[in-house]
């Protein structure tokens, strides 16, 4: 007995010892908050910085790396780290160098303050993310008591921005299911509405509640709403059929590409041709493998951003993408690679020096976001109110032969599908003119 | 210290083990010399070390399987949320709030542990264990779709959507479905979570050693028996039970009331969160309270602590977890390592 009792009280002290050792080693200067903020900046800007007197400005990230969001997370960081990499070619913010330093976070709340709690750590003085909106919600909590500045890319949620040191590039929810209701109803789209969503995702039901209730303003009439969950995402022929059943002209699809390819395929084997309408989410559906593009005719969408765009900023952050990583960026990278930029445009704004405290930062960067206006990626004129919230216009587009094409008052891209349908398309265009007034 | 019986000195060990744990962090928190990471890790340990002892209670002592012990957490977790965001402005005084909040989950989880209880205790083993997961299952769901808000003319209920719950415009939506809570006073702190592992470990080790604790330990090692002797086997099955999710709902109060946001997804209320706190009770030994306590302070810090692999730290986790499992209860690595103790017990008597 005696023996097990010490070898026990060995190893919970091995145990406890490893575990203070980790933790004492990790923090290393900057874990005296306050005072030793502004200590921590210098030291790793003489260190790290090297060739440029300007020292270094820290920037943490926040997203999931693994498990079933990681796609989100990984996108993000990578058009995060493109721009980052552009940013410190082109010198840097105010002379400084940006470094990234991007934790997962698992999609989970919990996990997420750990991995901000492990960036303030390592001395962030702003925060990229974080990518989904639970996790969001919980940064934002503990980034409010601290004062530090955070941006999320894609954090949808209302609550996401509820602080006034937290801001975001994506649409909210909410405004994308206005949005959506609205466009419906001003281009006389159909009469008879169904919707399905996911009621079990943040994102999916946050926009449908919305459109819901901005539906009861237009001029069309839900006649379905079917919900699934996420345990159940494979099957759809239920719902479909309802809204077929109910004569639905169109069928509302707020979430993401891989559950809406499986509608389209499983509508088309039942011989439902509604109009498919569908939010940001939807972009990426043409890559989704085994997934007949000829399915997607006609869905339209709303987007924050399209890769197949003319626009020459566009352009090269796709061509730039697709070298670095091999894929084409989806829209989570092109919000990251716009919030990059959001923040060095807003530090440049403020003047941040990497000498500066994050809570110091966080006052200046606060009072700038609603002075900047850039011209990014994912919109053009892209400014930002007190509330955190962007102001942009959504872009409509909709897929006509195997290929997004944005529908837009602009004679040149228009003309992509004019071919496909000229009446359809002269509609849609003079629809946008009055929505965009 | 050769008056006091075994379980006592055991006990008291434990027990001493958490109050040093409890004096070192805060004399490192006032002295400025932790980090942030795990100055966050704090409170989510204490939910996780209340959650590993109490699931070793039905484990262990009663020799049931359950899968479903973060339905118990979520439970309590929902209910004392919902509490204190109803009462963040009637009770400004956090302490008091708190405690009620605390108790009113527990009393919920309780309920819930004694509903179940009563048709699926009479299963057993593997039946057990999928009705438990099913349950907890069944919990996330249900929250996944409720919709709760509170108006001038009282609460609002529905499964359906914020919109069909019919509320006057300056009413406030408190359960939103899959957004779940947000918005929870932040009440949890590092020393009332220490004081509720040393309630927790009260009442379990008290439990263990009392009376009614023999009784459920007979009918785990022999059903029969038992009965044969005339322990009523509801009524010590159910009780361990019921103390076991009231415990875990505990939890998830500590849990609920750490985080801004509040949500039933499968990696915080799912099987998966079930399963990793059965891991906790594994690796630190079925039946062994103080094990428990150590597997789940070891476990939690271990992936935030692997950080600095980055992408390799989910991998380097499993690797780690299968190594320590194999390190503690292979017969082989027992075996070694008793033979190795008592040669280092030959040459200390030696000394002496």
């Amino acid at each position: 007995m005696k023996l097990k009792k010490a070898l026990c009280a060995a190893l919970t002290a091995a145990m406890a010892v490893t575990a203070f050792a980790g933790c004492g080693s990790e923090p290393g200067p900057s874990s005296q908050e306050g005072a030793g903020d502004s200590a921590a900046g210098t030291e790793a800007g003489t260190e790290a910085a090297g060739d440029t007197a300007g020292g270094t400005i820290k920037i943490g990230g926040i997203g999931p790396l693994t498990g079933g969001a990681a796609v989100y997370g990984i996108a993000v960081k990578n058009g995060a780290e493109l721009a980052v990499k552009e940013i410190n070619e082109a010198g840097g913010i105010n002379g400084a160098q940006v470094e990234l330093n991007y934790q997962d976070d698992e999609h989970d709340a919990e996990k997420a303050v750990n991995a901000y709690n492990t960036l303030k750590d390592w001395g962030a003085q702003a925060v990229l993310g974080a990518v989904t909106s639970a996790p969001c919600v919980a940064v934002g909590g503990v980034a409010q008591e601290d004062n530090i500045f955070m941006l999320t890319p894609s954090g949808t949620a209302v609550d996401c921005v509820k602080y006034d040191n937290a801001f975001r590039v994506c649409f909210s929810d909410p405004m994308q299911g206005v949005e959506s209701a609205k466009y419906i109803g001003e281009h006389g789209l159909a009469a008879k509405v169904a919707a399905i969503y996911d009621s079990s995702d943040v994102y999916s039901t946050g926009i449908y509640q919305a459109f819901a209730q901005e539906a009861e303003n237009q001029n069309f009439e839900i006649v379905a709403a079917e919900a699934f969950t996420a345990e159940s995402k494979s099957d759809f022929s239920v719902q479909l059929q309802k809204a077929k059943d109910a004569g639905a002209e169109l069928v509302f699809l707020p979430f993401y590409y891989s559950e809406a390819s499986l509608v389209l395929k499983q509508a088309a084997g039942m011989d439902y041709k509604p109009i498919f309408f569908g939010c940001d989410g939807m972009d990426g559906i043409l890559a989704v493998q085994g997934f007949d593009a000829a399915l997607a005719d006609n869905l339209i969408f709303l987007s924050p951003f399209t890769p197949t765009s003319d626009d020459p900023a566009i352009q090269k952050f796709v061509t730039d993408y697709q070298e670095v990583y091999g894929e084409t960026p989806n829209q989570f990278a092109a919000d990251a690679y716009d919030g990059m930029y959001a923040i060095k445009a807003a530090m440049e704004d403020g003047s941040v020096t990497p000498d500066m405290s994050p809570s110091d930062i966080c006052e200046a960067m606060k009072a700038s976001m609603v002075n900047i206006t850039m011209d990014g990626v994912t919109a053009k004129n892209l400014t930002w109110e007190a509330s955190g919230e962007p102001s942009k216009e959504p872009m409509v587009v909709k897929i006509a032969n195997g290929d997004y094409a944005v529908v837009d008052d602009d004679a040149d891209t228009g003309s992509a599908d004019t071919e496909t349908g000229a009446d359809e398309a002269a509609e849609n265009v003079e629809g946008t003119e009055t929505a965009a007034e | 210290m050769k008056k006091l019986n075994k379980t006592t000195r055991s006990n008291l060990i434990t027990y001493g083990m958490v109050i040093a744990m409890f004096l070192i962090m805060q004399a490192m928190v006032s002295a400025g010399r932790i980090s942030s990471l795990l100055q966050g890790l704090l409170v989510p340990l204490c939910a996780y070390i209340i959650l590993a002892v109490s699931l070793n209670l039905t484990v262990g002592i009663l020799g049931e399987l359950s899968l479903g012990h973060a339905g118990f957490m979520c439970v309590g977790a929902f209910t004392s949320a919902f509490f204190s965001k109803c009462m963040a402005e009637a009770l400004p005084v956090a302490g008091v709030r708190y405690l009620l909040a605390l108790l009113i989950g527990a009393a919920a989880a309780g309920v819930c542990g004694i509903l179940i209880g009563i048709p699926v205790l009479r299963l057993k083993g593997d039946y057990l264990a999928i009705v438990t997961l099913a349950f907890g299952e069944i919990i996330k769901n249900i929250v996944n779709i409720l919709f709760i808000g509170k108006d001038e003319n009282g609460f609002h209920f529905s499964t359906k959507d914020t919109f069909s719950l019919g509320m006057s415009i300056d009413g406030e939506v408190i359960v939103n479905g899959p957004q779940g809570i947000t918005g929870t006073p932040k009440d949890s702190t590092f020393a009332i979570g220490m004081v509720l592992i040393l309630i927790t470990l009260f009442i379990v080790l008290n439990l263990i050693h009392s009376r009614s604790g023999r009784a459920i330990m007979a009918i785990r090692d022999n059903r029969i028996a038992a009965e044969s002797i005339g322990i009523n086997i509801t009524k010590y099955k159910l009780m361990a039970f019921s103390v076991s999710a009231a415990l875990a709902g505990v939890a998830g109060v500590i849990y609920a009331h750490n985080l801004a946001t509040l949500t039933a997804q499968p990696k915080n209320f799912g099987y998966n969160m079930s399963i990793m706190i059965l891991v906790f009770v594994v690796l630190g030994g079925i039946g062994n309270i103080r094990g428990s306590v150590i597997a789940a302070i070891v476990l939690t810090l271990l992936p935030e602590l692997l950080r600095g692999l980055s992408d390799y730290r989910m991998l380097i986790y499993a690797v780690v977890l299968i190594a320590m499992m194999l390190f503690n209860w292979s017969p082989k690595a027992i075996a070694w390592r008793e033979q190795y103790a008592a040669k280092f017990r030959r040459k200390k008597q030696k000394e002496v």
